[in-house]
């Protein structure tokens, strides 16, 4: 009977571990040196009680408890209150990330591409692929939450006690195996792994807003999410476990309903009816531009909504520059020689901050500029191709597309950071703070005229992600390696004048479109002449 | 004038000559077979002439034209279904259908779309991500049928469908045909070739090695014999006898539609007792190019 139902659990969480033997360790191990740096961090930033007071002064206001969850122990914010305070939250919700990602996989991705279905034809359990995931799941977590007590153990901070390091490590490793459950009943309700997963980032993203709201205006309303729970245990300050237990006790519920559904249901089925999608194409979706955008339309709401975060949570540090770049070393050094005071050093950053936020931003865009060497390899383009739209026509659409993207990330990310300066910081204007940073969309166009370039010859992809490297590492690392202003300039990134400490400069900006507009010609040109792959 | 028209085209991939000097000619009107075994070349032959990949050298026309400088225009009269059909998981059924048929510059008739999916029982509303091969197959037919073109180009459009779907692919194919378009069809299927097909071209590692109307291929065929004799009689070093063997009190063999009727004469002279006889089939022609690289054995 057992067997009938859980027949080879172990042989097949092996197989499992070891198809996800990279990957895991991997996601453990970020994590690990997530952790350490940033206690260490915070450890060396707020050596004395004054400063903590002061930081405890600045954290207690909405926004971050929002974000972050409430500050507990703010009248002896010492290390360990800051690490939970800080960074517990966030890195619990990475963790449910990768639990989201790692189980879909293993379930209804596995059916969806007919893996399952040749398993379940094997002698096994009818209920042993979703046993043996959660399995996998428990032992990763488990690990988790014993490494990273360790390594906060280790690293040796009074106020980081090793009951607080265990009991952080198991609030982490609690919500992965939470959302390890939650993923497994989602990929009994929805028929396909992108459901899978847009239902169960759903869930997670409703736990994280019910936490928000409850905990700025309404406290119970955060005894409904489990992340809510999950903060109730108030790390390093009051050391609740009862709230993990209940948290792994829920979390134990959810996995049987989970195993329930596994078993009422056919391979392959899901749950939930499918909904019948539109018979027709709109006619936006009928012209090639319209098709691409609508292709990429969710990330790029994703990433136009992070970069504005991203950019704000700088724009909210503006006013502590004083602290940071006085306490640290390093910050000084990656700013350059003549440093400035007060509002000064405030401009000086905000030019380094333009460069990190533009570089970031990037990302995105020539994500999605090789979304069509995507197609290519996923064999879409040739019916494309095989219709009456050119081959110029075609990467123009995705062209135009990144471009788009590029405005309205980097609008978004300086409006972020603009906002965010200007409401804290009465001296900065918001144009001020929006220029620093829009500046720098030409330099971007750049990044999309190379990665186009690489689409136009079909190879050397990674070419524009290494260039990308190289442009961070001199903005970020070129004041402290000292690098000679030569190797400086072979970033795009540093011919923009660094508003609103340099001049503006419109010729190096229209050098820069020069060279962008270059680098498209040659790709339509290279790309109208190649073989596609598929 | 020729529909499509190829002379020498080769193409190489790296080391991997993938085509070796293609000639084919499809008259206006005419459902032209592609017929050969696994990577002989049909899909790399169809890539070049839509303008997806570039021979290295010879000529390529439709309609007169040179299928890589001007594909776009060309691609307004040809409707082209791939061997592998890849959709967007995301999107349904109808709304890649649509998408197709924008692209191909069409206006989409509503009517006739929704009359060709009834036919080929296709659930528009699915996402492209749920379907199986076939339905998948369903779409790229449905979206190359839905807006009449001049010239279908079909990479083995069958293999995933079953028997009552390729009736209705069939039927769609005649009826292209009757509105006088011209079709290349590409394909392993020999019931469905000898059903369609006016002319065939039989390609084997990058080369057309055999290519003619269906009855001028029949000719190439076998008959298959038993004979009983009086006297004994050994033929198997006459020319254009194959396989001869021993089989009961006779002999069974095969001869070269050719040579029958001096075969026949020599048999007679030997007292016949017994002649049986099977038609000549395509299948023995398909098998032998399949197998031997059909060198006229
Ligand atoms: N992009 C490529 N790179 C390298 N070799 C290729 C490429 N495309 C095709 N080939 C090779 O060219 C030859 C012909 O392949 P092709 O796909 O045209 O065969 P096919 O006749 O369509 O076969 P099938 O019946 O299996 O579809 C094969 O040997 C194949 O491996
Ligand atoms: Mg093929």
């Amino acid at each position: 009977m057992t067997n009938h139902w859980f027949g080879r659990v172990w042989p097949i969480a092996l197989w499992q571990m070891k198809q996800d033997r990279v990957r895991i360790p991997v996601w453990i191990i970020s994590f690990l040196i997530m952790t350490v740096t940033t206690a260490t961090l915070f450890e060396s930033l707020y050596p004395s009680a004054e400063d903590r007071m002061q930081l405890a002064h600045s954290v207690v206001n909405p926004a971050i408890t929002a974000l972050l969850g409430p500050a507990y122990g703010v009248d002896n914010y010492d290390v360990g209150a800051i690490l939970a305070h800080q960074m517990l939250l966030l890195t619990a919700v990475v963790v449910a990330v990768m639990s989201i990602l790692i189980v879909t996989r293993h379930t209804r991705e596995d059916e969806e591409d007919g893996r399952a279905e040749l398993i379940s034809s094997l002698p096994v359990g009818r209920l042993s692929n979703v046993t043996s995931t959660l399995l996998v799941q428990l032992i990763v977590y488990i690990t988790l939450s014993l490494f990273i007590g360790l390594v906060l153990v280790s690293i040796n901070i009074p106020s980081i006690t090793v009951e607080g390091s265990f009991l952080y490590g198991a609030a982490l490793g609690v919500t992965g195996f939470l959302f390890a459950a939650v993923t497994a009943v989602m990929a009994q309700l929805s028929e396909t792994a992108r459901g899978t997963m847009g239902l169960s980032f759903a869930v997670m993203l409703t736990f994280y807003l019910i936490r928000a709201i409850g905990d700025v205006s309404y406290d119970p309303l955060s005894w409904f999410s489990p992340l809510g729970w999950m903060l109730e245990s108030r790390v390093f300050v009051e050391n609740n476990w009862w709230m993990i237990l209940l948290m792994f006790a829920v979390a134990f519920l959810i996995a049987m309903i989970a195993m329930y559904l596994n078993a009422i249901r056919d391979v392959g089925a899901g749950l939930l009816p499918s909904k019948p999608g539109k018979p027709h194409a709109s006619k936006w979706l009928k012209s090639p531009l319209g098709f691409t955008i609508r292709m990429q339309r969710t990330s790029i709401i994703a990433w136009t909504i992070g970069m504005f975060v991203f950019g704000a949570t700088y724009g909210s540090v503006l006013v502590e520059t004083d602290t940071y770049v006085a306490e640290i070393e390093i910050m000084a050094q990656m700013l350059g020689e003549d440093l400035g005071t007060g509002f000064e050093l405030i401009e000086q950053f905000i030019v380094m901050l333009g460069a990190i936020i533009s570089i970031v931003a990037t990302i995105p865009m020539i994500l999605s500029m090789y979304r069509l060497s995507k197609e290519e390899k996923n064999n879409r383009i040739e019916q494309v191709v095989a219709t009456t739209l050119s081959r110029r026509k075609l990467i123009g659409s995705y062209l135009l597309t990144a471009l788009i993207i590029s405005v309205l990330i980097m609008a978004s990310a300086a409006f972020g950071m603009a906002l965010a300066g200007a409401l804290t910081l009465d001296e900065l204007a918001f144009s001020t703070a929006f220029n620093a940073i829009i500046v720098y969309l030409p330099a971007t166009w750049v990044m999309i005229g190379l990665a186009a370039l690489c689409v136009g010859l079909g190879k050397w992809k990674g070419l524009t992600w290494l260039y990308l490297g190289y442009a961070f590492i001199v903005i970020y690392l070129g004041g402290i390696l000292e690098f000679p202003s030569w190797m400086k300039s072979l970033s795009p990134y540093e011919l923009v004048p660094g508003l609103p400490v340099e001049e503006m400069n419109w010729s190096a900006l229209f050098g820069l479109i020069m060279m962008t507009i270059l680098l498209i010609v040659i790709s339509l040109q290279l790309y109208a002449n190649r073989d596609l792959k598929g | 004038m020729a529909v499509l028209e190829t002379k020498g085209l080769t193409k190489t991939f790296g080391e991997v000559e993938a085509l070796k000097g293609v000639d084919l000619r499809v008259e206006k009107g005419e459902v032209f077979g592609f017929i050969g075994p696994n990577g002989a070349g049909k899909s790399t032959t169809i890539r070049v002439l839509l303008g997806i990949i570039r021979a290295n050298s010879g000529e390529a026309k439709i309609f007169g034209q040179d299928v890589w400088k001007d594909a776009v225009d060309l691609h307004k009269k040809i409707a082209y279904v791939p061997g592998d059909v890849n959709l967007w998981p995301n999107l349904t059924g109808g709304q890649v259908i649509d998408y197709f048929i924008s692209l191909r510059g069409a206006q989409v008739d509503q009517q006739r779309k929704l009359q060709l999916i009834e036919r080929f029982q296709l659930d528009p509303t699915k996402k492209c991500g749920t379907y199986s091969k076939g339905n998948r197959q369903k779409v790229a037919l449905v979206a190359a049928f839905a807006a009449e073109a001049d010239f279908y180009i079909l990479d083995e459009p069958t293999s995933g469908l079953d028997p009552l779907m390729e009736r209705v692919f069939q039927q769609c194919v005649i009826e292209a045909k009757e509105r006088g378009s011209s079709v290349l069809l590409s394909s392993h299927i020999l019931s469905e070739v000898e059903k369609l097909c006016d002319h065939v071209a039989i390609i084997r590692e990058g080369a057309i090695i055999e290519s003619g109307s269906l009855t001028e291929l029949r000719h190439l065929t076998r008959t298959h014999l038993y004979i009983e004799t009086e006297a004994s009689v050994d033929l198997s070093g006459e020319l254009g006898v194959f396989e001869w063997k021993q089989e009961g009190d006779g002999f069974s063999f095969q001869v070269d539609s050719d040579s029958l009727s001096s075969v026949m004469t020599k048999v007679s002279e030997h007292g016949l007792l017994k002649v049986e006889s099977a038609p000549p089939t395509l299948e023995d022609l398909f098998m032998r190019h399949y197998e031997t690289g059909g060198e006229n054995s």
